[in-house]
């Protein structure tokens, strides 16, 4: 067994008591084999769609320097690669990981098996083709500009039936749970198993079938786009940190009052944010004023969060070195605090005058979705795959490559366009800055990008290719139930499963 | 049980209240406005059809949005006034018939809500369009040859709508063309005028 890629140190395993350790080992097993086939069918898929958004966003960045790359075949134009990358990276990557986290989560919280297999097949196999049929459209057919909202509406109204699935089987978990107390983590995935398909749903009625007029759509734009960031893959990001950094460590989580206190002043201001991104816009002042009130608002959830992960890591940073679940989730709750209260300072008047309509809010939306969701979904795999499948990671020097590329990465992507955004914000704001000079100015930013972005993208390979072995080796094994063969490996690993008790 | 619906209204009530107030109140107060009187007669904005229409649609297909806005912004805030892209700060009334509006976010170029007044030229689209370096040096905006057809060249004289090169840009084995679809998106662009006026702020 790869012991450095073990979630703790040897040294660090405390002695509870063998027989009670031994119950619950066998318990998690068995919700683990519950999951076993449906999660692996999220995750596996969401990597490859994340594949694909890279080979896009590479495409896209590419095409920012050097405009004459692939420029002559329509599906391959700047607009369509951009459009492309986004939407599989939304609705591939991040949404079917995410999905797969929420459930494997979810069984594990309410400390029952996991339900419903075919029904979930049905779901992420109707969500696989209508991703890949959305996709194509956008690529070699027809799409109406509307950001994030892209995809046909017969793509759309597939993704929302679908959903129903994923809300019965997680309904069906939550109200089977076995203690009346509900965790942090589990307020955050009721949450936003409701809030996703409201929002996906009234959004699509009312811009693709045109319930709302003019500049209403646009409204109704940004208060889905923005939300669908701050209430559905949100909540999911921060439900896996605060499981798996108690779980990890073995400790409860710092304070439960202050986690409720986070939850639902997050739940109150956060979806009314989405006006900031209209901000100078031709809308009477009252709605973006709101947003902007409603985005310092959001100064409470985030701080709150930040000091309950913090106070909880406090005197266990060594772990770090260990575990490479700990080193991605605290990765993405760092990240969480520092694009949140960026996000704050964008959303003043003042500050969105220079960054709105800058690489500076593009490099805001990878602190985002990058360097936040993707690094904590990250982290999740590495914790929830090698139980799924009852065996360890292959290759600790792969894990490593993988998270040294894409921390680098994305600290070389956020800082160039950072810098390069405020002072193409700072040259657009005066008029006797030449148009020309400041597209001349920003090409070595964009280089920059293209740079990072491939090294996120080895990265992105890297994990793929742990997975495969992970995947191709326990078909080799498997016969009977992978996780009870294996439990005295799992002994090992688990160890600090006591966090489970607490409110974690 | 008791605590489950408490969550649940509480997570329903959240979102629907916001919906209310950022896209259904919204929605309420602009529904009312109707186009304005020209010093001409006519009425602003109008509705786009004909080749215009399908010029939009290309426009939106092509993804041009995601590099140009179409919104002027407020006299005291940015230089949208002082570069030339507009004369005041674009209206909700600008987009009465804009389903979807095509507001952006990015400018990676310049704004286009003005662009058939600063730049009329049928031409001079045709030719940046074909390739933004010919008019717009180091310009990183995408060439859309695709736009375009290659008629081979003979001696005779070239067809009366081909493109009309500078002479480093010239193609010495082929006449290029518009499409119908360049001529159309072309047609959108010289309609993206929003200077008549209108009374009061958004
Ligand atoms: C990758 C970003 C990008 C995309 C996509 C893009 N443009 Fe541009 N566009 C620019 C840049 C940069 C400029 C400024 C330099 C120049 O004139 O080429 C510009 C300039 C323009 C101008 C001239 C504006 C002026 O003030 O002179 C027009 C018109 C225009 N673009 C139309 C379009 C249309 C139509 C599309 C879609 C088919 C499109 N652009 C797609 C980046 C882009
Ligand atoms: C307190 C929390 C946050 C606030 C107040 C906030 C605020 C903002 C603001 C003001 C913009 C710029 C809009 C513009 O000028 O065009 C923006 C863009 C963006 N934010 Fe945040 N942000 C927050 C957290 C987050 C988080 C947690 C994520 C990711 C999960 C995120 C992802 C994005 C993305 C992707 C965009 C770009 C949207 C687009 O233009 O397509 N933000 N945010
Ligand atoms: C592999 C590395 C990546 C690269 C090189 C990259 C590159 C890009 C590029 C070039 C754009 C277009 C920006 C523009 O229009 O100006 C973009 C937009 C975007 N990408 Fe990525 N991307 C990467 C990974 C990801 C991932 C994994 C996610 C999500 C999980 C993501 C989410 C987004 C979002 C939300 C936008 C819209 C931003 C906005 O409108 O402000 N990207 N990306």
């Amino acid at each position: 067994m790869a012991d450095r890629t073990s979630e703790t140190p040897p040294s660090a395993t405390p002695k509870p008591d063998p027989d009670a350790l031994r119950g619950d080992v066998v318990r998690r097993a068995r919700i683990d084999a519950s999951c076993r086939g449906p999660v692996m069918f999220f995750v596996l898929t969401a990597v490859a769609w994340l594949l694909i958004g890279s080979l896009l966003a590479i495409m896209a960045s590419v095409k920012m320097h050097t405009p004459e790359f692939l420029s002559d075949l329509e599906p391959l134009t700047f607009g369509r690669v951009r459009t492309a990358h986004l939407n599989t990276v939304i609705y591939g990557w991040s949404s079917l990981v995410g999905i797969g986290v929420l459930l494997w989560l979810q069984a594990r919280l309410s400390r029952s098996t996991l339900r419903f297999h075919k029904l979930l097949y049905a779901v992420g196999i109707l969500w696989n083709l209508a991703i890949a049929a959305g996709t194509w459209a956008l690529l070699f057919s027809h799409f109406d500009s509307v950001e994030w909202l892209e995809f046909p509406v017969w793509t759309a109204a597939l993704l929302g039936v679908g959903f129903v699935g994923v809300m019965v089987v997680s309904l069906d978990l939550f109200r089977r749970r076995s203690k009346h107390h509900i965790f942090v983590s589990q307020w955050y995935l009721f949450g936003a198993v409701f809030w996703f398909p409201i929002l996906y749903v009234l959004a699509n009625l009312m811009i693709h079938l045109g319930m709302a007029t003019g500049v209403a759509m646009a409204t109704a734009n940004w208060w889905f786009a923005h939300n669908v960031l701050g209430i559905w893959f949100t909540p999911i990001g921060l439900a896996a940190a605060y499981y798996f950094i108690p779980k990890v460590l073995g400790r409860p989580i710092h304070s439960y009052y202050l986690s409720l206190l986070g939850f639902w002043t997050l739940a109150l201001f956060y979806n009314w944010a989405g006006t900031h991104h209209l901000i100078g816009g031709p809308l009477p002042v009252w709605l973006t004023t709101v947003g902007t009130v409603a985005s310092m608002m959001m100064f409470i959830p985030v701080i709150t969060v930040a000091i309950n992960h913090h106070m909880t890591m406090v005197g266990h940073f060594e772990k770090l070195r260990y575990s490479p679940t700990l080193r991605f989730i605290v990765f993405g709750a760092m990240s969480y605090t520092l694009v949140s209260a960026q996000g704050s300072l964008m959303a003043l008047r003042r500050v969105n005058e220079t960054t709105h309509f800058t690489h500076y809010t593009v490099a805001h939306a990878h602190l985002g979705m990058y360097a936040f969701f993707t690094m904590a979904m990250f982290g999740a795999i590495y914790y929830m795959v090698p139980r799924l499948l009852g065996r360890e990671w292959p290759s600790a020097t792969l894990i490593r490559i993988h998270f040294w590329t894409t921390a680098v990465g994305i600290f070389i992507y956020f800082t160039g366009l950072s810098w390069g955004g405020w002072r193409q914000g700072e040259m657009l704001n005066h008029d006797t800055v030449d148009f020309l000079a400041i597209v001349d100015y920003l090409i070595p930013y964009l280089w920059s990008r293209s740079l990072g972005g491939t090294l996120m993208t080895i990265g992105h390979v890297t994990l793929a290719i742990l997975l495969w072995k992970m995947w191709r080796g326990a078909e080799e094994e498997a016969q009977g139930p992978a996780v009870f063969k294996e439990e005295p490996a799992k002994t090992k690993i688990l160890p600090t499963s006591d966090g489970e008790e607490e409110d974690s | 049980m008791n605590r489950t619906f408490s969550l649940l209204i509480g997570v329903v009530l959240t979102v629907a209240a916001s919906f209310v107030g950022l896209v259904l109140i919204p929605d309420w107060q602009l529904d009312p406005l109707e186009p304005v009187e020209a010093p001409d007669g006519t009425l602003r904005p109008q509705a786009p059809t004909g080749t215009v229409a399908e010029g939009r649609d290309i426009y939106s297909q092509l993804g041009c949005i995601y590099c140009h806005s179409q919104q002027v912004r407020p006299p005291d805030f940015g230089s949208d006034h002082d570069r030339g892209w507009g004369t005041r700060q674009t209206h909700p009334l600008d987009h009465i018939h804009d389903e979807p509006p095509l507001l952006g976010t990015m400018r990676t170029g310049p704004d286009l809500a003005n662009i058939a007044v600063r730049q009329p030229s049928r031409s001079w689209h045709h030719l940046h369009l074909f390739n933004p370096i010919i008019t717009s040096p180091g310009s990183n905006m995408p060439p859309y040859r695709f736009l375009y057809e290659a008629v081979p060249r003979t001696d005779g004289a070239p067809p009366e709508n081909a493109l009309d090169f500078p002479p480093e840009f010239d193609d010495p084995d082929h006449w290029w063309v518009p499409t119908d679809r360049a001529e159309a998106l072309v047609d959108y662009l010289l309609s993206l005028d929003h200077t008549y006026s209108i009374e009061g702020d958004p």
